[in-house]
């Protein structure tokens, strides 16, 4: 973990409310595995606004690149940056995805902006799998190229039917589960609580491991404040509070109670 | 070449970060020996360790940790906190290891890296605090006692010690029967007239104060009409308290002489140089940490500076210098 100043290479918009990052911060992207996540202080906010957490969507060639989705005024704040502006980035952050499947082929689970570091992730596992991604509207779905372009088998789903098949991601991961035998997969996945927990719990369910990256809002994002918790369970039974940010953001799903 | 030399013109920086002045930063809070004025405040820097790859923990004069008691605390449900103009509003609820898991775990490190510990503590009975406090004493690292009477966000303990004079002073007294260490009552800033609880702290045995804590408050979200809050309410950090805070240090400095801990909004040297000029013997940075870990050094070096700018040679000379 560095506290560097990093700065904009080049900012552009994927769709009406998503953008891409690219900034210059070989200290992060040195030791950055997909999973993890950089703390930035958005230029502009007041000097008392927190830090904004954002998963790595990449990290090559001393090149660190974000993917998000603006929702309020840090989100909209950082897609005024333009080429040469400097931010405070600190990273990078947390305990990352396994790489190692075992010889597993894995399914990745995408909602919302919960692609970008299963992007990176597809990137550097080092074997093909499947990406199920889902999202309300087609012009929500990013980076599916990403995955294509490596070969990947990638399934869409939308609420709204107007890319891929019409519904939710999970009934897409029930169909790939009900076809692929259990102890030949391992699950990854990103997104909205909601569709963590029902991935956690079919993967429960079928005996699959699942990677599962929580989004918790953070304050210092390295382990301090005690924010950002959650209940796990041990091996054994025993419960315990983690901190997100500091013990994961990623857990195996049994270690999670909801 | 002589470094020292070269630099000691005021206020000009030396090849690394610090400022050369030969300004003599050392302070004495109640007992506790600080290398300079500067310590992190409780509950913002975790046990030291979490920021450990971004600041040189033994840099800072004192590190205040996270509020113990004497069993391991679960604190709050989510959300703990909010965002606001000006800072936070935050309601953890003194989650902790308890006392016992806090030496075992957490303070070898402190130790290690040579910085004063002061220990924040709580409980819901006199005896729970003066308890908590027996079990550091003699304690590796443990310097000092941080007693808090004053936390917004656990209905269980702290605040209602904190709002009755009679009541700090008797909590004072129980735990100084119990330790020797020194002791830092950190009082509640919403309370009519704070001299009259710096006074109560000082006549029971307190070796130094530390105000303020957060001031209570509370957010609602306007779509669904309820708290963000999961606890309803919490306290507020941040910039926006730090004139208050001020204003309570000013009034506390001059009811008692036992020294004062100042925190609430420091988010950078001004807010520390301030606090000192109005009583203050040294100072805590609080929230800054989140967004900027390096604010305690920054805030060092600002001190070291502006003393030198001003021709004075020690910190310990802006205490209390406020001139009305
Ligand atoms: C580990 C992690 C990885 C993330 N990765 C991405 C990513 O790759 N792309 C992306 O678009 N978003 C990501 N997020 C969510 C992102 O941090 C929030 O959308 C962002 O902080 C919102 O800031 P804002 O000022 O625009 O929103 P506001 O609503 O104005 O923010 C107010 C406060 O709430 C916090 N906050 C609001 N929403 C979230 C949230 N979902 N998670 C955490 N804090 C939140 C903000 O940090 C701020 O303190 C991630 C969150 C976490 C915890
Ligand atoms: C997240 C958070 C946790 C805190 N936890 C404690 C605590 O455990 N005990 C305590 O006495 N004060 C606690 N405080 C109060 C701070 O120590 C400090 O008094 C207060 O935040 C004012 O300083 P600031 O404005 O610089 O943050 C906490 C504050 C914050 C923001
Ligand atoms: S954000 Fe501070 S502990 Fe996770």
């Amino acid at each position: 973990m560095v506290d560097c100043m990093a700065r904009v290479i080049e900012q552009h918009s994927l769709s009406s409310d998503y953008f891409m990052l690219l900034l210059k911060a070989p200290e992060v992207t040195a030791t950055a595995r997909p999973g993890q996540f950089v703390h930035v202080r958005v230029t502009g906010l007041s000097e008392a606004a927190l830090r904004r957490p954002f998963s790595i969507y990449g990290a090559d060639q001393g090149v660190l690149a974000l993917i998000y989705k603006t929702v309020g005024r840090g989100t909209e704040q950082l897609a005024r940056l333009a080429a040469g502006d400097t931010v405070s980035v600190i990273g990078p952050l947390g305990n990352g995805f396994p790489l190692d499947c075992g010889g597993r082929v894995p399914i990745l689970v995408a909602g919302g902006y919960g692609v970008a570091p299963l992007s990176f992730l597809a990137r550097r596992l080092g074997r093909r799998g499947v990406l199920l991604v889902g999202a309300r509207r087609a012009e929500d779905i990013l980076c599916a190229c990403d995955f294509a372009d490596l070969a990947w088998d990638v399934r869409v789903a939308t609420q709204d039917g107007s890319r891929g098949e019409r519904g939710l991601v999970t009934d897409l991961l029930d169909a790939c589960l009900a076809t692929s035998p259990e102890a030949s997969t391992e699950i990854y996945a990103c997104g909205p609580d909601g569709m963590l927990r029902a991935v956690g719990e079919r993967a429960v369910a079928a005996g699959v491991r699942a990677w599962l990256s929580l989004d918790k809002h953070m304050v210092c994002g390295v382990g301090a404040c005690l924010a950002c918790v959650q209940r796990l369970r041990r091996a054994d039974g025993a419960e315990w509070i983690g901190r997100v940010c500091h013990d994961g953001p990623v857990f195996e799903a049994r270690e999670i109670v909801w | 070449m002589d470094r020292t030399r070269l630099s000691r013109r005021p206020g000009v920086r030396s090849a690394g970060d610090r400022v050369v002045n030969n300004i003599d930063m050392q302070v004495n809070l109640g007992g506790i020996l600080m290398k300079n004025p500067v310590a992190v405040a409780s509950g913002t820097f975790g046990y030291g360790c979490e920021y450990a790859g971004l600041v040189d923990v033994s840099r800072l004069g004192a590190v205040t940790v996270k509020g113990v008691r004497l069993q391991p605390w679960p604190g709050n449900p989510l959300p703990r906190h909010v965002e606001v103009p000006g800072g936070m509003v935050n309601a953890i609820g003194l989650q902790g290891p308890g006392v016992d898991g806090l030496i075992r775990d957490y303070l070898p490190f402190l130790h290690r890296a040579d910085v004063p510990v002061i220990v924040n503590v709580w409980g819901t009975s006199e005896e729970e605090y003066a308890e908590v406090a027996a079990r550091l004493d003699g304690v590796p690292g443990v310097a000092g006692v941080e007693l808090n009477v004053s936390c917004p966000n656990v209905k269980e303990g702290g605040h209602a010690f904190g709002t009755d004079p009679h009541t700090v002073a008797a909590l004072v007294a129980a735990v100084r029967r119990r330790t020797r260490l020194p002791l830092i009552p950190k009082l509640a800033p919403n309370v009519p007239a704070i001299a009259v609880f710096a006074r109560a702290a000082e006549e029971a045995g307190a070796d130094a104060l530390s105000l303020i804590n957060t001031i209570p408050a509370m957010v609602i979200d306007i779509e669904t009409r309820r708290p963000v809050l999961a606890n309803t309410v919490g306290g507020l950090s941040g910039p926006a308290i730090h004139p208050v805070a001020v204003k309570l240090v000013w009034e506390a400095s001059r009811a008692v002489r036992i020294p004062i801990l100042a925190m609430g909004g420091i988010s950078g040297p001004e807010q520390a140089i301030e606090f000192m000029i109005a009583g203050a013997a040294a100072v805590a940075v609080g929230t800054a940490n989140f967004i900027d870990p390096t604010t305690p050094l920054r805030v060092i070096a600002g001190i070291e500076a502006y003393c030198a700018r001003h021709g004075l040679t020690s910190a310990r000379a802006l205490t209390g210098s406020v001139r009305i």
